[in-house]
Protein backbone atom coordinates (compact mmCIF):
# COMPACT_ATOMS: atom_id res chain seq x y z
CA UNK A 1 0.00 0.00 0.00
CA UNK A 2 0.90 3.61 -0.03
CA UNK A 3 4.53 3.77 1.67
CA UNK A 4 6.75 6.49 1.58
CA UNK A 5 8.56 4.66 -1.31
CA UNK A 6 5.10 4.73 -3.59
CA UNK A 7 3.55 8.16 -3.12
CA UNK A 8 0.50 9.28 -5.59
CA UNK A 9 1.16 12.49 -7.17
CA UNK A 10 -0.24 15.48 -6.11
CA UNK A 11 -3.90 16.17 -6.17
CA UNK A 12 -5.39 18.41 -7.82
CA UNK A 13 -6.43 22.07 -5.89
CA UNK A 14 -9.56 22.02 -4.37
CA UNK A 15 -12.02 24.03 -5.76
CA UNK A 16 -13.00 26.09 -2.74
CA UNK A 17 -15.94 27.91 -4.67
CA UNK A 18 -17.58 24.62 -5.95
CA UNK A 19 -17.14 23.65 -2.08
CA UNK A 20 -19.16 26.05 0.76
CA UNK A 21 -17.23 29.10 2.23
CA UNK A 22 -15.88 28.93 5.32
CA UNK A 23 -18.36 32.08 6.41
CA UNK A 24 -21.77 32.01 5.62
CA UNK A 25 -23.93 34.03 7.93
CA UNK A 26 -27.42 32.31 7.48
CA UNK A 27 -25.74 29.31 8.79
CA UNK A 28 -25.16 30.67 12.46
CA UNK A 29 -22.85 28.85 13.64
CA UNK A 30 -20.25 29.34 11.10
CA UNK A 31 -20.13 32.80 12.12
CA UNK A 32 -17.65 31.78 14.93
CA UNK A 33 -16.65 28.96 13.47
CA UNK A 34 -14.77 30.52 9.89
CA UNK A 35 -11.13 31.08 10.35
CA UNK A 36 -10.62 34.48 8.31
CA UNK A 37 -6.91 34.44 7.58
CA UNK A 38 -6.07 32.73 3.96
CA UNK A 39 -5.47 29.38 4.31
CA UNK A 40 -1.83 28.89 3.48
CA UNK A 41 -1.35 26.41 0.40
CA UNK A 42 1.96 24.61 -0.18
CA UNK A 43 2.51 21.18 -2.48
CA UNK A 44 1.35 17.78 -1.56
CA UNK A 45 4.02 15.93 0.46
CA UNK A 46 3.89 12.44 1.61
CA UNK A 47 2.22 13.51 4.38
CA UNK A 48 -0.93 14.59 2.47
CA UNK A 49 -0.41 11.92 -0.05
CA UNK A 50 -0.76 9.17 2.06
CA UNK A 51 -3.32 8.17 4.03
CA UNK A 52 -5.20 5.28 5.85
CA UNK A 53 -6.61 2.26 4.67
CA UNK A 54 -8.98 -0.05 6.52
CA UNK A 55 -9.15 -4.15 5.42
CA UNK A 56 -12.34 -5.83 5.12
CA UNK A 57 -11.64 -7.39 8.84
CA UNK A 58 -12.97 -4.22 9.83
CA UNK A 59 -16.83 -4.94 8.74
CA UNK A 60 -18.91 -6.63 10.56
CA UNK A 61 -22.09 -8.76 8.95
CA UNK A 62 -24.95 -5.42 9.91
CA UNK A 63 -22.31 -2.71 9.07
CA UNK A 64 -24.25 -1.94 5.94
CA UNK A 65 -27.61 -2.65 7.45
CA UNK A 66 -29.11 0.13 9.72
CA UNK A 67 -32.63 -1.60 9.57
CA UNK A 68 -31.26 -4.13 11.45
CA UNK A 69 -28.09 -3.23 13.28
CA UNK A 70 -29.16 -1.75 15.95
CA UNK A 71 -32.44 -3.81 16.10
CA UNK A 72 -33.20 -6.23 19.02
CA UNK A 73 -33.46 -9.62 17.31
CA UNK A 74 -36.44 -10.22 15.07
CA UNK A 75 -37.63 -6.48 14.95
CA UNK A 76 -36.11 -3.63 12.33
CA UNK A 77 -36.25 -0.65 12.44
CA UNK A 78 -40.08 1.73 11.52
CA UNK A 79 -39.36 3.26 8.25
CA UNK A 80 -39.77 3.28 5.05
CA UNK A 81 -36.79 0.66 3.60
CA UNK A 82 -34.43 1.99 1.19
CA UNK A 83 -31.00 0.94 -0.38
CA UNK A 84 -28.60 3.50 -1.25
CA UNK A 85 -26.19 2.89 -3.64
CA UNK A 86 -23.41 4.37 -5.80
CA UNK A 87 -19.70 4.67 -6.69
CA UNK A 88 -16.81 6.52 -4.57
CA UNK A 89 -15.10 8.13 -8.03
CA UNK A 90 -12.03 10.41 -8.27
CA UNK A 91 -12.68 13.97 -10.50
CA UNK A 92 -10.96 12.01 -13.66
CA UNK A 93 -13.88 9.47 -13.18
CA UNK A 94 -12.33 6.15 -12.07
CA UNK A 95 -13.03 4.72 -9.33
CA UNK A 96 -11.88 5.08 -5.95
CA UNK A 97 -11.89 1.23 -4.03
CA UNK A 98 -11.03 -0.03 -0.87
CA UNK A 99 -12.02 3.06 1.06
CA UNK A 100 -14.20 3.48 3.83
CA UNK A 101 -17.51 5.46 3.87
CA UNK A 102 -19.17 5.91 6.76
CA UNK A 103 -22.88 7.21 7.13
CA UNK A 104 -25.23 8.08 9.83
CA UNK A 105 -28.40 9.91 9.96
CA UNK A 106 -32.12 10.35 12.21
CA UNK A 107 -34.48 7.99 12.24
CA UNK A 108 -37.66 7.90 10.23
CA UNK A 109 -39.32 10.90 12.48
CA UNK A 110 -36.28 12.69 11.96
CA UNK A 111 -34.89 12.37 15.69
CA UNK A 112 -30.89 11.47 16.54
CA UNK A 113 -30.08 9.29 18.68
CA UNK A 114 -28.07 11.62 20.54
CA UNK A 115 -28.29 13.38 24.06
CA UNK A 116 -28.34 16.78 22.63
CA UNK A 117 -31.13 16.37 20.13
CA UNK A 118 -34.74 17.48 22.22
CA UNK A 119 -36.30 16.58 19.14
CA UNK A 120 -41.09 15.91 19.97
CA UNK A 121 -40.13 12.94 17.72
CA UNK A 122 -39.80 9.91 19.65
CA UNK A 123 -36.70 7.62 19.54
CA UNK A 124 -37.22 4.08 17.59
CA UNK A 125 -35.73 1.35 20.16
CA UNK A 126 -34.76 -0.70 16.91
CA UNK A 127 -32.70 2.48 15.36
CA UNK A 128 -29.54 3.47 16.13
CA UNK A 129 -28.14 6.03 13.06
CA UNK A 130 -24.71 4.57 11.92
CA UNK A 131 -23.44 2.46 9.34
CA UNK A 132 -20.16 1.98 7.40
CA UNK A 133 -19.01 0.24 4.34
CA UNK A 134 -15.81 -0.23 2.21
CA UNK A 135 -15.98 0.88 -1.78
CA UNK A 136 -15.55 -2.20 -4.04
CA UNK A 137 -12.74 -2.68 -6.85
CA UNK A 138 -15.17 -0.62 -8.86
CA UNK A 139 -15.88 2.19 -6.22
CA UNK A 140 -19.47 0.47 -5.39
CA UNK A 141 -21.12 0.56 -2.37
CA UNK A 142 -24.02 0.25 -0.77
CA UNK A 143 -26.20 -0.12 2.13
CA UNK A 144 -29.62 -0.42 3.65
CA UNK A 145 -31.45 2.30 5.72
CA UNK A 146 -34.89 3.96 6.58
CA UNK A 147 -35.44 6.97 4.99
CA UNK A 148 -34.81 9.71 7.37
CA UNK A 149 -37.39 12.47 8.17
CA UNK A 150 -36.87 15.98 8.00
CA UNK A 151 -36.62 18.24 11.30
CA UNK A 152 -36.96 21.83 12.27
CA UNK A 153 -33.36 23.14 13.87
CA UNK A 154 -32.66 26.68 15.66
CA UNK A 155 -31.23 29.22 13.48
CA UNK A 156 -33.61 31.14 11.93
CA UNK A 157 -37.30 30.85 13.19
CA UNK A 158 -38.44 28.15 11.36
CA UNK A 159 -35.82 26.32 9.26
CA UNK A 160 -36.19 22.54 8.79
CA UNK A 161 -33.20 19.96 7.20
CA UNK A 162 -34.51 18.45 4.25
CA UNK A 163 -34.44 14.49 5.36
CA UNK A 164 -30.32 13.82 4.63
CA UNK A 165 -27.93 11.29 5.26
CA UNK A 166 -24.47 11.93 6.21
CA UNK A 167 -21.59 10.66 4.58
CA UNK A 168 -17.59 10.40 5.98
CA UNK A 169 -15.35 9.25 3.34
CA UNK A 170 -11.66 8.50 3.03
CA UNK A 171 -9.53 8.59 -0.28
CA UNK A 172 -6.32 7.16 -0.99
CA UNK A 173 -4.17 10.11 0.66
CA UNK A 174 -5.07 12.41 3.82
CA UNK A 175 -5.61 15.12 2.07
CA UNK A 176 -8.86 13.66 0.02
CA UNK A 177 -10.89 13.30 3.40
CA UNK A 178 -14.50 14.27 3.16
CA UNK A 179 -17.87 14.40 4.95
CA UNK A 180 -20.80 15.77 2.90
CA UNK A 181 -24.08 14.88 2.75
CA UNK A 182 -27.13 13.16 0.44
CA UNK A 183 -30.22 14.60 -0.25
CA UNK A 184 -32.98 12.80 -1.76
CA UNK A 185 -34.63 14.11 -5.02
CA UNK A 186 -38.10 16.25 -5.24
CA UNK A 187 -37.61 17.14 -1.57
CA UNK A 188 -38.91 20.79 -1.35
CA UNK A 189 -36.98 21.79 1.96
CA UNK A 190 -33.86 20.93 -0.13
CA UNK A 191 -33.66 24.74 -1.60
CA UNK A 192 -34.97 26.29 1.65
CA UNK A 193 -31.85 24.76 3.67
CA UNK A 194 -29.57 27.17 4.96
CA UNK A 195 -26.92 24.76 5.33
CA UNK A 196 -27.81 23.13 1.37
CA UNK A 197 -27.22 27.22 0.76
CA UNK A 198 -23.77 27.27 2.10
CA UNK A 199 -23.36 25.98 -1.69
CA UNK A 200 -23.28 28.03 -3.80
CA UNK A 201 -23.80 26.53 -7.23
CA UNK A 202 -27.05 24.96 -7.97
CA UNK A 203 -25.19 21.85 -9.90
CA UNK A 204 -22.96 21.26 -6.98
CA UNK A 205 -26.17 21.22 -4.57
CA UNK A 206 -27.61 18.54 -7.53
CA UNK A 207 -24.58 16.77 -7.08
CA UNK A 208 -25.90 15.96 -3.46
CA UNK A 209 -29.14 15.02 -4.56
CA UNK A 210 -29.44 11.54 -4.62
CA UNK A 211 -31.83 10.22 -7.75
CA UNK A 212 -34.38 7.19 -7.27
CA UNK A 213 -33.01 4.30 -9.13
CA UNK A 214 -35.82 1.29 -9.66
CA UNK A 215 -33.43 -0.48 -11.54
CA UNK A 216 -31.25 -1.13 -8.22
CA UNK A 217 -34.70 -1.50 -5.73
CA UNK A 218 -35.85 -4.55 -4.18
CA UNK A 219 -39.14 -5.03 -5.10
CA UNK A 220 -41.45 -5.65 -2.22
CA UNK A 221 -38.73 -4.63 -0.12
CA UNK A 222 -36.87 -1.01 -0.58
CA UNK A 223 -36.83 1.32 -2.79
CA UNK A 224 -33.28 2.58 -3.75
CA UNK A 225 -31.69 6.08 -4.28
CA UNK A 226 -28.29 6.40 -6.34
CA UNK A 227 -25.42 8.53 -4.76
CA UNK A 228 -21.84 8.77 -6.47
CA UNK A 229 -19.14 10.59 -4.42
CA UNK A 230 -16.70 12.52 -5.92
CA UNK A 231 -13.32 12.67 -4.06
CA UNK A 232 -10.43 14.47 -5.37
CA UNK A 233 -8.39 13.36 -8.52
CA UNK A 234 -4.63 13.34 -8.76
CA UNK A 235 -2.26 14.68 -11.55
CA UNK A 236 -0.84 11.43 -12.18
CA UNK A 237 -1.68 8.06 -11.13
CA UNK A 238 1.11 5.64 -10.00
CA UNK A 239 1.62 2.68 -12.07
CA UNK A 240 2.93 -0.64 -10.56
CA UNK A 241 6.67 -0.39 -10.05
CA UNK A 242 7.07 3.13 -11.18
CA UNK A 243 8.52 5.15 -8.55
CA UNK A 244 7.05 8.19 -9.49
CA UNK A 245 4.17 9.44 -11.73
CA UNK A 246 3.98 10.01 -14.83
CA UNK B 1 -11.20 23.80 -19.72
CA UNK B 2 -10.87 22.07 -16.83
CA UNK B 3 -14.38 20.61 -16.91
CA UNK B 4 -13.60 18.76 -20.15
CA UNK B 5 -10.28 17.18 -19.28
CA UNK B 6 -11.78 16.32 -15.87
CA UNK B 7 -15.29 15.53 -16.39
CA UNK B 8 -16.05 15.33 -12.66
CA UNK B 9 -16.55 17.61 -9.52
CA UNK B 10 -15.19 16.86 -6.19
CA UNK B 11 -18.53 16.47 -4.37
CA UNK B 12 -18.78 19.37 -2.38
CA UNK B 13 -18.64 19.28 1.28
CA UNK B 14 -21.29 19.78 3.78
CA UNK B 15 -20.62 20.26 8.01
CA UNK B 16 -20.72 17.58 9.91
CA UNK B 17 -23.30 18.44 12.37
CA UNK B 18 -23.56 18.27 15.57
CA UNK B 19 -24.54 14.65 15.85
CA UNK B 20 -21.17 13.31 13.96
CA UNK B 21 -20.02 11.25 16.88
CA UNK B 22 -23.08 9.09 16.06
CA UNK B 23 -21.71 7.98 12.78
CA UNK B 24 -17.56 8.42 13.41
CA UNK B 25 -17.57 7.12 17.01
CA UNK B 26 -20.77 6.08 18.44
CA UNK B 27 -19.54 4.12 21.23
CA UNK B 28 -18.18 7.53 22.40
CA UNK B 29 -22.09 9.34 22.21
CA UNK B 30 -23.73 6.08 24.00
CA UNK B 31 -24.66 4.08 20.61
CA UNK B 32 -22.90 0.60 21.69
CA UNK B 33 -22.98 -2.71 20.03
CA UNK B 34 -23.17 -1.62 16.58
CA UNK B 35 -19.26 -1.46 16.40
CA UNK B 36 -16.98 -3.42 18.76
CA UNK B 37 -15.32 0.17 19.39
CA UNK B 38 -14.68 3.35 17.85
CA UNK B 39 -12.22 3.12 15.28
CA UNK B 40 -9.01 5.38 15.87
CA UNK B 41 -9.15 5.32 19.52
CA UNK B 42 -6.06 3.13 19.60
CA UNK B 43 -2.53 4.10 18.02
CA UNK B 44 -0.07 2.42 19.91
CA UNK B 45 0.88 -0.98 21.92
CA UNK B 46 3.31 -2.02 23.95
CA UNK B 47 5.06 -2.85 21.05
CA UNK B 48 5.43 -0.30 19.61
CA UNK B 49 8.77 1.83 18.41
CA UNK B 50 9.56 5.11 19.27
CA UNK B 51 9.43 7.87 21.93
CA UNK B 52 5.52 7.52 23.10
CA UNK B 53 4.00 11.05 23.79
CA UNK B 54 0.73 12.22 24.70
CA UNK B 55 -0.90 15.01 23.12
CA UNK B 56 -4.21 17.10 24.62
CA UNK B 57 -5.98 20.00 22.99
CA UNK B 58 -8.98 21.85 22.60
CA UNK B 59 -10.74 24.13 19.80
CA UNK B 60 -12.03 27.28 20.57
CA UNK B 61 -14.03 29.51 18.29
CA UNK B 62 -13.76 33.50 17.64
CA UNK B 63 -15.75 34.13 20.41
CA UNK B 64 -13.18 32.41 22.94
CA UNK B 65 -15.85 29.36 23.24
CA UNK B 66 -15.13 25.54 23.34
CA UNK B 67 -15.61 23.75 20.47
CA UNK B 68 -17.01 21.05 22.46
CA UNK B 69 -18.31 18.56 19.58
CA UNK B 70 -15.22 19.18 17.68
CA UNK B 71 -14.06 15.73 16.09
CA UNK B 72 -10.15 15.45 15.11
CA UNK B 73 -8.61 13.45 13.48
CA UNK B 74 -4.52 12.79 12.91
CA UNK B 75 -2.38 11.24 10.20
CA UNK B 76 1.15 10.94 11.58
CA UNK B 77 4.76 8.79 10.42
CA UNK B 78 6.22 6.28 12.49
CA UNK B 79 9.12 6.85 14.34
CA UNK B 80 11.34 5.93 11.51
CA UNK B 81 9.34 9.04 9.31
CA UNK B 82 8.03 6.47 7.25
CA UNK B 83 3.98 6.36 6.49
CA UNK B 84 2.03 2.93 6.85
CA UNK B 85 -1.76 3.33 5.29
CA UNK B 86 -2.40 0.14 6.86
CA UNK B 87 -2.22 -0.61 10.89
CA UNK B 88 -0.59 -3.43 12.10
CA UNK B 89 -0.61 -4.63 15.92
CA UNK B 90 2.27 -2.50 16.77
CA UNK B 91 0.99 1.08 15.22
CA UNK B 92 -1.52 2.96 13.40
CA UNK B 93 -0.50 6.11 11.53
CA UNK B 94 -3.81 7.48 12.06
CA UNK B 95 -6.01 8.32 15.05
CA UNK B 96 -9.85 10.21 15.73
CA UNK B 97 -10.64 11.55 19.05
CA UNK B 98 -13.76 13.39 20.12
CA UNK B 99 -13.64 16.76 22.07
CA UNK B 100 -14.67 15.61 25.80
CA UNK B 101 -18.13 16.93 26.15
CA UNK B 102 -17.77 18.96 29.14
CA UNK B 103 -13.78 19.84 29.28
CA UNK B 104 -13.44 20.10 25.55
CA UNK B 105 -9.98 18.06 25.36
CA UNK B 106 -9.59 15.95 22.52
CA UNK B 107 -6.47 13.63 23.28
CA UNK B 108 -3.88 11.41 21.15
CA UNK B 109 -1.73 8.73 22.92
CA UNK B 110 0.96 7.98 19.96
CA UNK B 111 4.84 8.11 19.14
CA UNK B 112 6.53 11.20 18.18
CA UNK B 113 7.02 10.80 14.05
CA UNK B 114 9.93 10.88 12.35
CA UNK B 115 11.24 13.29 9.75
CA UNK B 116 9.28 12.73 6.34
CA UNK B 117 10.92 13.97 3.41
CA UNK B 118 9.42 17.12 1.48
CA UNK B 119 9.16 16.25 -2.81
CA UNK B 120 12.31 18.36 -3.11
CA UNK B 121 14.18 15.66 -0.34
CA UNK B 122 14.76 17.86 2.31
CA UNK B 123 13.63 16.77 5.43
CA UNK B 124 10.31 18.03 7.04
CA UNK B 125 10.67 18.44 11.21
CA UNK B 126 8.19 15.99 13.03
CA UNK B 127 4.44 16.84 12.73
CA UNK B 128 1.07 15.56 12.65
CA UNK B 129 -1.34 16.06 10.08
CA UNK B 130 -4.70 17.18 11.47
CA UNK B 131 -8.36 17.25 10.28
CA UNK B 132 -10.70 19.08 12.42
CA UNK B 133 -14.85 18.66 11.70
CA UNK B 134 -17.40 19.80 13.90
CA UNK B 135 -21.02 21.96 13.77
CA UNK B 136 -20.64 25.31 11.71
CA UNK B 137 -17.68 24.18 9.83
CA UNK B 138 -18.17 23.84 6.35
CA UNK B 139 -15.12 22.09 4.91
CA UNK B 140 -13.01 19.76 7.57
CA UNK B 141 -10.06 22.29 8.66
CA UNK B 142 -6.50 20.83 7.90
CA UNK B 143 -3.58 22.40 9.91
CA UNK B 144 -0.71 20.12 11.10
CA UNK B 145 1.17 20.07 14.95
CA UNK B 146 4.85 20.46 15.23
CA UNK B 147 6.65 20.33 18.37
CA UNK B 148 8.27 22.84 20.35
CA UNK B 149 11.62 20.53 21.31
CA UNK B 150 12.25 19.86 18.03
CA UNK B 151 13.49 23.52 17.51
CA UNK B 152 16.21 23.04 15.19
CA UNK B 153 13.79 21.14 12.69
CA UNK B 154 11.41 23.16 12.46
CA UNK B 155 14.00 25.63 11.75
CA UNK B 156 14.62 23.79 8.56
CA UNK B 157 10.92 22.30 7.65
CA UNK B 158 9.88 23.78 4.01
CA UNK B 159 6.41 23.79 5.12
CA UNK B 160 6.86 26.37 8.12
CA UNK B 161 9.45 28.07 5.99
CA UNK B 162 6.83 29.40 3.89
CA UNK B 163 4.69 30.72 6.15
CA UNK B 164 5.42 34.37 5.17
CA UNK B 165 3.76 35.78 8.91
CA UNK B 166 6.31 34.64 11.08
CA UNK B 167 4.24 35.31 14.22
CA UNK B 168 2.22 32.99 13.20
CA UNK B 169 4.31 29.72 12.98
CA UNK B 170 3.60 29.41 16.83
CA UNK B 171 0.15 28.45 16.56
CA UNK B 172 1.33 24.85 14.85
CA UNK B 173 3.83 24.25 17.63
CA UNK B 174 2.61 21.98 20.46
CA UNK B 175 4.14 23.00 24.09
CA UNK B 176 5.56 20.55 26.26
CA UNK B 177 8.30 17.77 26.24
CA UNK B 178 9.19 14.83 27.45
CA UNK B 179 6.29 13.02 26.00
CA UNK B 180 3.68 15.15 27.00
CA UNK B 181 2.53 18.08 24.67
CA UNK B 182 -0.67 20.39 24.44
CA UNK B 183 -1.89 22.74 22.12
CA UNK B 184 -4.62 24.62 21.35
CA UNK B 185 -6.52 24.99 18.39
CA UNK B 186 -8.24 28.39 17.71
CA UNK B 187 -10.53 28.76 14.06
CA UNK B 188 -10.90 32.46 14.36
CA UNK B 189 -9.55 35.77 15.59
CA UNK B 190 -6.03 37.29 17.04
CA UNK B 191 -4.62 33.95 17.51
CA UNK B 192 -6.09 32.15 14.61
CA UNK B 193 -4.36 28.57 13.92
CA UNK B 194 -2.72 28.61 10.48
CA UNK B 195 -5.08 25.71 8.46
CA UNK B 196 -3.58 24.89 5.08
CA UNK B 197 -4.94 24.17 2.00
CA UNK B 198 -3.68 21.04 0.79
Amino acid sequence: MTSNRAPIANFFPRDRSWHPKALTPDYKTSVLRSPSRPLVAFGNSLSETTGPAFGHDLLGPLDNDLVLNFAQAGMSAIGERIIVEGRVLDERGQPVSGVLVEFWQANAGGRYRHKKDGYLAPLDPNFGGCGRTISGEDGAYAFRTIRPGPYPWPNGPNDWRPAHIHFSVFGHGFAQRLITQMYFEGDPLIPRCPIVRTINDPRAIDQLTARLDMNASAPMDALAYRFDIVLRGSRSTLFENRMEGN
Amino acid sequence: MTGVLYPLKESPSQTAGPYVHIGLTPNFCGIEGVYETDLGTAMVSDKTKGERITLEGRVFDGGGNLVKDALVEIWQADADGIYHAKATPEFSGWGRAPADAETGLFRFDTVKPGRVPFPDSRLQAPHLNLWIVARGINLGLNTRIYFEDEAEANTADPVLARIEHRDRVATLIAKGGGGRYSHDIYLQGAQETIFFDI
